[in-house]
């Protein structure tokens, strides 16, 4: 294993330094950096240019000069940048906005498009299938700068303006309600009248919370309070255990509402914490108190085969933590809407912070940092969800077809166990892979999305690069993000030999 | 009654088994048939067809072009080049260019009027903008589809079939393309020789868009070489060539043709993304994406500078994604179809009444 991983270790740094040897001379004749100086005879120019020859080194051929730049690179240096700052400083700001950029949108659009993608496949052929089928071939042809500016348009723009009577009109009422209705409907399917039955559900439940919640104007002033956390969190505990174990383990189900109830009588406590003492420290503790505790709940209630139980309660307790926070910033979100710096338009077009904010404030900075992610996060979502959901249904299609699968139903499992244990895992299989490779992907592809949403990330660095003649940063990026590339593919193959174990790699 | 009478040909043996209607339906036909049966089943895929084709036809017929000694005169009256006056009348306040394009049938202005699609800031005709970038950007589509299929097919089947010290060097090769960003890559000799025009920008970035459908051809080819038809042929005295090209590259085939419609429909967000960034096809000649990003400003005063280029699009790449998706289907024979619960009947009534017969 370790001679495997060294030989393509060995053969990687050897692809690298290829593809950085082409890169490098090819932007290196392509462009003269001193166009704009080379038709003045002014002698102050001529003085510049020759100072300019110097600096840059254009006296040596480029395929010279690479090897001057490979040397600094191998000794830790990445050079200076034309402006004369440090590459490494400018790579180690932009590389955590880049990853703010992508990595919750990346989480979203694998949650959401495996499970779309699942619910997708076992109705498959059905009216939901093919609207999502359609939705996702869709949202496939969509060019993200077009969307980015629709959103930028209805979700920023007129979401604020929204905000400031906090109303929902009846026709958006209706519309939404319509909306739901029709989507559990296709979700759960059955025959006609059940059909019918869910959508009526479905759209008089949103119908009536939508009406609540404009009535109450509470998009002004949200907040779930003590009351709101208990009843989501119980329908969490339910959804986790049906999930995870099946309602029928009686344990799991009561460790994971012990969970709720321990949350519930730990909420004001963790209020009187989270303003005491502001920071990420803080959550982190308490989401280690809160795992830790939910392993304990978990290794109380079960008396055998503790784990499926242990792990229901904790994910309870995730997914609990989640919402505490949450409701933590929708309590920041008034007293942070009426700072000058916002001046009650909340959701930002561009920009990845807000700059005239005040510091020192944690909550109303995370808040800051959370609401300037918001667009660009759901545009990346939009567009690359798609091919989870087109990646995963394809996925559990196959595996639903196995003989193992016909097996696992013989033996008079489940629906949910067969689907869940054995057709679930074996898809995940592929996909880790694929997620692993995407991530490494889009931090090339966040390009267009930094330019359209004016953020300072990888993208600009790189824009900067290519119309500023600048070799050494552009390098410094090409360095950064085709090691992740590389690196990401070793990742997935042996992740991939990990998880599945039929694949075992041939070390020879 | 054609089913029936297919399906009475031979014993159905259980009820209305998937399989068995399958095997019903392909009977005595070639694989060129079951493929185009399959892909005439597929019912998105045909309107994705028909939509392009009509697409293709409206657009290159709009403007004039030249080939070399042959002109040929558009039915649109502008060019992308001229600046007629621009129109202020019919237009809400302060707007001026705006679009005559009216869709409902009771109105006066029913019809294409004088610029459907409204005129830009400095008056050209927006419709003609609009179809030049169309045309652009279908052109960039094919080019890099052809291109990366050329270079893919040939790398995939040379490293597949000769395997070995062959294959490891290509597939080296392989790898070593796709560490290089397509994106920065494209950006880095599109800022450079974007003026050089729309033709070779989608040949360079052919050049660079051909990894994944190698590999895949590979795939099939290191599995193919070892069926029982090309140990025959190989027997028979077949040479390499004729291994490959008559044995070999048509059970491969299907592969090729998706993933290059799939190259296709990435191609043309690739060249758009490409232009919006400002690398890609640069004024004076014109893109979709470039027009995109020029008017993106404008979308709050005047939208319609912003919608037909993107509708455009959105429309060409769904349409190349839905007919991959056809082939697909049609090219895969795991693929199951749906079988309609009419055609379940049919065949159980029959497996019924032939036991009753019997």
């Amino acid at each position: 294993m370790l001679a495997y991983i060294g030989r393509r270790i060995s053969i990687l740094i050897v692809i690298l330094f290829g593809s950085s040897f082409i890169l490098y001379n090819l932007a290196a004749i392509s462009g003269d950096p001193l166009e704009g100086l080379r038709g003045s005879t002014d002698p102050k120019v001529k003085n510049e240019v020759a100072a300019l020859i110097h600096q840059l080194q254009l006296n040596v051929p480029p395929p010279a000069r690479y090897f001057i730049w490979l040397k600094h690179l191998l000794s830790g240096n990445l050079g200076l940048t034309r402006s004369g700052n440090a590459v490494s400083t400018e790579l180690g700001q932009a590389i955590p906005v880049t990853i703010r950029l992508i990595f919750m949108a990346t989480l979203i659009a694998v949650v959401l498009g495996i499970g779309l993608g699942i619910v997708s496949a076992l109705r498959q052929y059905s009216r939901f299938d093919y609207a999502m089928t359609f939705v996702s071939f869709l949202l496939y042809s969509l060019p993200i700068f077009w969307v980015a500016v629709l959103l930028k348009q209805y979700l920023a723009i007129s979401f604020n303006n929204f905000l400031g009577s906090a109303v929902i009109s009846p026709w958006w009422i209706a519309g939404f309600s319509v909306v739901s209705g029709i989507f559990w409907a296709a979700v759960i399917s059955g025959d006609r009248k059940r059909v019918f039955t869910i959508f009526g559900i479905a759209g008089a439940a949103t119908a009536v919370v939508l009406s609540f919640l404009s009535a109450t104007k509470w998009f002004a002033h949200p907040g779930l309070g003590p009351i709101m956390i208990p009843a989501m969190g119980i329908g969490i505990a339910y959804a986790v255990t049906f999930l995870s174990t099946g309602l029928g383990n009686i344990a799991a189900r009561n460790s994971a509402l012990a969970v709720v109830a321990l949350g519930e009588i730990s909420y004001f406590p963790t209020q009187y914490i989270f303003n005491k003492y502001p920071g990420p420290l803080a959550i982190f503790l308490l989401a280690c108190v809160a795992i830790g505790l939910a392993v304990a709940v978990g290794f109380l209630f079960a008396k055998e085969d503790r784990g499926p139980v242990i792990r229901t309660s904790v994910l309870t307790s995730i997914l609990l933590g989640i919402i505490i926070l949450i409701d933590k910033l929708m309590k920041t979100w008034v007293p942070y809407v009426n700072t000058d710096a916002v001046n009650n338009r909340p959701i930002p077009t561009i920009s990845e912070s807000n700059s005239l904010l005040a510091p020192g404030h944690f909550w109303f900075s995370f808040l800051d940092i959370l609401l300037h992610v918001f667009l660009p996060t759901i545009a990346l979502t939009l567009i690359s969800f798609a091919g989870y959901v087109r990646y995963s249904r394809g996925t559990l299609l196959e595996v639903m077809n196995q003989d193992y699968i016909r097996t696992a139903r013989a033996k008079g499992l489940t629906e949910r166990t067969v689907i869940m244990r054995h057709a679930f895992r074996n898809t995940l299989i592929p996909l880790t892979t694929i997620i692993v490779v995407d991530f490494a992907g889009i931090i090339g592809g966040a390009i267009i999305t930094e330019r359209v949403f004016g953020w300072q990330g990888m993208g600009t660095l790189f824009n900067n690069a290519i119309t500023n003649f600048d070799l050494t940063l552009l390098m410094g990026v090409f360095f950064v993000t085709s090691s992740l590339a590389v690196l990401a593919n070793l990742v997935a193959d042996l992740l991939y030999s990990y998880l599945d174990p039929r694949i075992r790699v041939v070390s020879k | 009654m054609s089913i029936l009478s297919r399906f009475k040909r031979k014993k159905v043996e259980s009820e209305g088994s998937q399989v068995d209607i399958f095997n019903k339906e392909t009977e005595g036909l070639s694989q060129g048939q079951i493929v185009r049966r399959r892909f005439l089943r597929h019912r998105g895929a045909i309107i994705s067809l028909i939509t392009l084709s009509g697409i293709l036809i409206f657009v290159f017929s709009a403007l004039n072009f030249q080939l070399g000694p042959l002109k040929y005169h558009g039915w649109w009256k502008y060019s992308y080049t001229e600046q007629p006056e621009l129109r202020t009348q019919g237009c809400p306040q302060f707007l001026s260019g705006c679009p005559t394009l009216s869709l409902n049938p009771f109105s006066k202005a029913f019809g294409l009027g004088d610029h459907p699609f409204g005129q830009d800031d400095i008056g050209r005709d927006y419709f003609a903008l609009v179809m030049r970038g169309a045309q652009r950007s279908i052109l960039v589509m094919f080019i890099i589809g052809a291109v990366a299929g050329l270079i893919g097919t040939v790398v995939g089947a040379i490293s597949g079939f000769y395997r070995g010290k062959i294959d490891a060097i290509l597939m080296r090769f392989t790898d070593f393309v796709i560490t290089i960003p397509t994106i920065i890559i494209g950006s880095v000799i599109g800022f450079h020789f974007g003026n050089l025009g729309a033709t070779f920008l989608a040949l360079y970035l052919g050049l660079f868009t051909w990894t994944g459908l190698s590999r895949l051809v590979r795939g099939e080819f290191l599995s193919l070489r070892e069926r029982e038809f090309v140990d025959a042929a190989r027997v028979a005295g077949a040479s390499d060539r004729r291994i490959i090209f008559k044995h070999i590259l048509p059970n491969a085939v299907g592969v090729i043709i998706v993933s290059v419609t799939l190259i296709m429909s990435s191609a043309i967000l690739l060249e758009t993304g490409l232009s919006y960034l400002g690398f890609g096809v640069v004024s004076p000649d014109v893109s979709l994406g470039l027009l995109i990003s020029q008017y993106q400003d404008s979308f709050t005063t005047r939208p319609w500078l912003f919608w037909y280029p993107g509708i455009f699009i959105i429309v060409i790449a769904l349409c190349v994604n839905f007919i991959g998706d056809g082939l697909r289907d049609a090219f895969d024979p795991r693929q199951r179809r749906r079988i309609s619960r009419k055609e379940r009947a049919t065949a159980r009534q029959i497996s019924r009444a032939e036991k009753s017969a019997s």
